[in-house]
This record gives C-alpha cells, structure tokens and sequence, in this order.
C-alpha cells in the first residue's frame, strides 16, 4: 500500500477500500521501522497525523465532499511553520521552537485534508546540495545509504524514496527541491515564484526561494501544487492570477507540436557520463512522442552560479538578522551585566553552523559599502541578463530542458570540505531560480557508471507552469512503458527492523 | 585576487554579530580567498548599461484593505520567548548604566 502513487491512494480511500487512518498507521509505521537508516525525518507527529486521518475520515463517512488528496499522507521540510510543532530549519538556533501560527502552505494542506506525518531534515536554513549541513546530522539517500540525499530539502526527497511518505513539501532557492528529487529517483517541482505563498516559509533568499510539491509521479506532484498554490493576501510576493492548470496538463501527458529547447550550456564538460547518455535517450523519447527537439544557447548561464553565491548570501545575511536571540530560539550567555550585543554574538556562534556562519560573513562583505557594486551590484546585473537569455529561448522553444545535475548522488562526506564544489552541484539547476520561472526535475534512469538515479529537469516561462508537466508527463509515461515498472521499483530493501 | 585578511573577517563578524573563534577566522579568511575569486566572475560581464534586477516580479508597492484582522494573543507571541517578564520579552540589557 505505501509503494502506491498517492493518487492511486487517494482513489482507494475516496472507494472506501482502506482508511486515512490505516494509511497514515502504516506510513508511520515504515517511518519507526526505517528512518533510524534514512534519518529523512527530525519530528514525526504521531499523534497529531492520526487525529487528522481520523477527522478526514469522519468527514468522508458523512459524506462530506472532499478535495482530492484528502486522507493522504504527506512529508513537510521543516523550513515550513506549523502551528505547535517544533520547526528547527536543520538550525541549532530554533531548537525547541513551535510556532504560533501556520504558514500559508501547512494551511492549504490542512484545507485539502492532507495528512503532516512530520518534519524533514534539511540543511541548515536550506543552505546546502547535500543535506550534512544539518545540525542534526545528515540523512542517508535510501538507493545507497552511504550518499547524500541532495539538499537542502534530503529529508523530503528520501522520506518519497523510502516510501515513508507519497507526497512532501520541499523549498527551492537554487536547486533544493530538484537536486534533491534528481539524486533519488524522485519528482521535484519548482512553481514560478510567487506561484505559492512564502508565509511561514523561513526565509533564506526572499527573491529566489519558493515552496512547491515533492512526489513519486508527476500527477502526484501536480495534484499537490494545485492544493498548495494560489494568491495569499500575507505574502506580497505571491501572483493574484489562476493557478496554472496543471493537473490537466498531466493527466493529457501531451507534447505533440511543441519545441523543446536543449540548453546547450547545461551539458558536456563536467556532466558524468551516465548523466548525458540517459539525457540523450529522453530527447528522444520526447521526439517520439512528437515533440520538436531544438537547441537554444544561454551564454550569460555560465555567470549564474558566481551571481546565485552572491545574491543569496546577501539577502541571507540581512535576512537571519533576525535570530537575535530575543523574542524566540536559542539565547546563550544572559548573565547577569551581559550586554544584548554579547548575547547576540554568542548566541549566534553557537546557533548557527559553519555553512550558514561562512554566508552571512559573504553577503555581510558583499552589501559592504566599497564592495557593494562590484558584488552585490554585479550580481543583480547577471540577474538581467540570464532573464534575457531565458526570454530570448522562450521565443524558439515552449520549454527548456537539460540534466537536473551534474552528477549522481555523491559519498557523504566526499565534499564537505570544498564549498565550491559542493556549490557545483547547482550549476543547471540556480538559472531558473534567477529568473523565477518553473523547474522540474524527474528520473530519467539510473547513470550506467554507478547504478544511481539521474533526473531530467524542464524548465518552463512565468505561470505557464502546465507545460511542464506536460513535458514531464509524457517523458514518464514513455519510460514507463520502457522500463515495464517504476524506477523505484528497482530501489535496494532497506533493512528495517524487521 | 580578492582576498580577506582574519582581521577583515572578524570585523565582518563583528557586523554581523557572530563571536568566532581564532581557528574559525583563519579558516573562513582562507575560505575566502577562493570563494571571492569564483563569484568575482560577474563583473565581466556586469556592464554600465545593464540594468539591474533585484526580485523576479515587476512589483511596487503591494496595499490591502486596511480591515482588522485577528492577530496573536499576548501568550502566543511570547510562547517562544527565551524569558519573559509581565507579558514583555526580556531582553538582556541595551543601553550603559547611565
């Protein structure tokens, strides 16, 4: 029952051939015979989930008309407020903390029925490709425990391919849903920003991050981003428009007629060569399924990882200005005599890690008076011109594709070490983050070299989110038939208790 | 090559309120020399008659109506509070003696 899509359970409950609340017991209990390997999860609410279940099921005995993943079960990356539930970010700093209130998300899910199991590991603040930067330790990627999840959002990502749960939350400021999904044979989308509101969404980079589904299908994932999405009043930066249809567009699966634009900066030197090939045979499964492949060039994209670690820890800088150790989270050294400014600096060095430490240091230098233009400045420049270069593709091709990333899940540990190539990782996936446009990473096979997932990612224009999925249906449904099963289906047992 | 010394590290830290340790700066200062280098890369490109952006929507100012609206009650908002005293944060003191 776990392994199902989450819409062929919700179609199972919807019939009355199980319970939210046997589905919910039986996710919770993978979760307590699995996660001590995967350590995808930081809280679950046992609890609260089986109360929630039970409620949607009341309601579905009463015949009470029911949105369409009500009773599913659903992972939430603990970037995202929830109402009494601890919610750390992967931070020292907010050790303990519930908060009052529920972001925008956590409220739509609870509207639409949708049952939270827990919290997810994530890097610290979101901040990271692999998930160590946790302060809580790192998770394990189910397809070889001894690799990283991707990042930040690993715990969502593992949690799907652990099947510990069929839907989850993840948050995107420069790959963080789609590396993720790409490293463990997952779905991971990315709405056009401002496509679903940032409210009790912990902020990192307020102009690049964005909310959006994690799944195991790419129906699943755009039953979820119709649940989550639309215009919300709290957050300014979210778009009053119809949320783009795309349920629809996955359900139809249809590419006929439409040009797909290979970027031709996101491939060859420096994409393992298992990554490639199986990005190839996806092109031409797509030409199959009478799509139109044309090459597009970006040649301002080979500027967009230098402008991301620029512009992100800028706005990071100012934006965790707000651990102060005042109002909420962590406060060291209040003795008596102590000065705020002292219980702010100590409370910081011990909140926060070394990742998040070295990016608040880096914007605080590059919003430096002196440094301001040459940095910050020059940043927001390539910003412009990787919104051109994406326009100026738009003209020739409906959407843009390319590898998720450069290479399979790497060794935990392996980067640790070296920032910058730890920071590679996100070279394919942070131009669309730039131009707040959609992305989508799917799995495309696994790399011959080293038997891990590899993922296709679809890049589509402001709010015509549909069209990925679309193009992400169709690539599914023509590996599909290849394969005969899943991809995860070929996903080692994990040992469990058992 | 950008680089920054430890001493241009701990005044940032300063700026930002981070204590660090002495192995901390030595570490971030020789981080620092690489990262700068990497990033600098934006000024080849970043001429004078490139605009700058800085959010992806065209936005101004965003207003609703100015309705009143349920907020937190007093015990909510002080529920993560790392002390409180009648009904207030503490906070650990702000201004000298004087």
């Amino acid at each position: 029952m776990i392994r199902n899509s989450a819409s062929d359970m919700a179609s199972k409950l919807a019939a009355g051939e199980i319970t939210s609340v046997e589905l919910t017991q039986a996710h919770l209990d993978r979760i307590s015979d699995v996660d001590k390997e995967v350590h995808a999860f930081l809280h679950v609410d046992t609890q609260g989930a089986l109360a929630q279940a039970a409620a949607v099921d009341a309601k579905r005995k009463n015949g009470e008309k029911l949105a369409p993943l009500a009773g599913v079960p659903l992972a939430l990356k603990d970037v995202m407020a929830q109402k009494g539930i601890p919610t750390t970010c992967g931070s020292k700093i907010l050790e303990g903390w519930r908060p009052p209130y529920d972001s925008t998300v956590v409220t739509n899910l609870k509207n639409n029925g949708i049952i939270i199991l827990g919290k997810t590991n994530m890097d610290e603040f979101a901040m990271g490709s692999s998930t160590e930067n946790s302060a809580y330790g790192p998770t394990h990627n189910p397809w070889d425990l001894t690799r990283i999840p991707g990042g930040s959002g690993g715990g969502s990502s593992a949690a799907l391919a652990a099947f510990e749960a069929p839907l989850a939350i993840g948050t995107d400021t420069g790959g963080s849903i789609r590396q993720p999904a790409a490293v463990t044979g997952t779905v991971g989308v990315k709405p056009t920003y401002g496509g679903v509101s940032r409210f009790g969404l912990v902020a990192f980079s307020s102009s690049l991050d964005q909310a959006g589904p994690c799944a195991r299908t790419v129906l699943d994932a755009a039953l979820l981003h119709e649940a989550i999405a639309g215009h919300d009043p709290k957050d300014s930066t979210s778009i009053n428009a119809p949320v783009p249809a795309v349920v629809h567009a996955a359900r139809a699966g249809n590419v006929k007629g439409m040009k797909i634009g290979v970027v031709k900066e996101l491939n060859g030197d420096g994409y393992q060569p298992g990554v490639r090939k199986r990005f190839e045979e996806s092109l031409e499964l797509l030409a199959a399924a009478g799509a139109e492949i044309v090459e597009v060039s970006a040649p301002n994209f080979e500027y967009a990882l230098a402008a991301y670690y620029l512009i992100a820890p800028s706005e990071c800088s100012s934006n965790l200005a707000r651990f102060d150790a005042m109002r909420y989270g962590l406060r060291v050294g209040d003795v008596d005599g102590a000065s705020a400014e002292s219980v702010m600096n100590l409370t910081r060095e011990v909140g926060f890690g070394r990742e998040v430490k070295r990016r608040i240091i880096l914007g605080t230098y590059a919003l430096s008076s002196g440094y301001y233009d040459a940095y910050y400045g020059s940043a927001q420049k390539v910003r412009t011109l990787i919104t051109q270069d994406f326009n100026k593709a738009f003209e020739i091709a409906d959407v843009l594709v390319s590898p998720t990333c450069p290479t399979t899940a790497f060794k935990i540990g392996e980067k640790a070490n070296d920032p910058l190539a730890m920071y590679l990782n996100d070279i394919a996936t942070i131009p669309v983050n730039m131009a707040g446009i959609g992305g989508m990473s799917l799995p495309s096979g696994l790399a011959d070299e080293d038997g891990l997932p590899v993922g296709f990612q679809i890049m589509s224009p402001v709010m015509k989110d549909e069209r990925m999925y679309s193009v992400g249906s169709a690539l599914e449904a023509a590996l599909l038939s290849k394969w005969g099963a899943p991809l995860l289906s070929k996903i080692p047992v994990l040992a469990g208790s058992k | 090559m950008t680089s920054l010394s430890r001493d241009d590290v701990a005044k940032l830290a300063g700026l930002a309120r981070i204590e660090m340790s002495e192995e901390e700066l030595v570490a971030l200062s020789s981080e620092f020399t690489v990262i700068l280098d990497a990033v600098a890369r934006v000024q080849e490109v970043a001429s004078a008659d490139v605009a700058a952006t800085s959010h992806p929507l065209p936005l101004r100012n965003v207003f609703r109506p100015d309705v009143v609206v349920p907020s937190l009650s007093p015990a909510d908002a002080l529920s993560g509070a790392p002390a409180q005293e009648e009904q207030r944060f503490r906070v650990p003191q702000i201004l000298g003696e004087e």
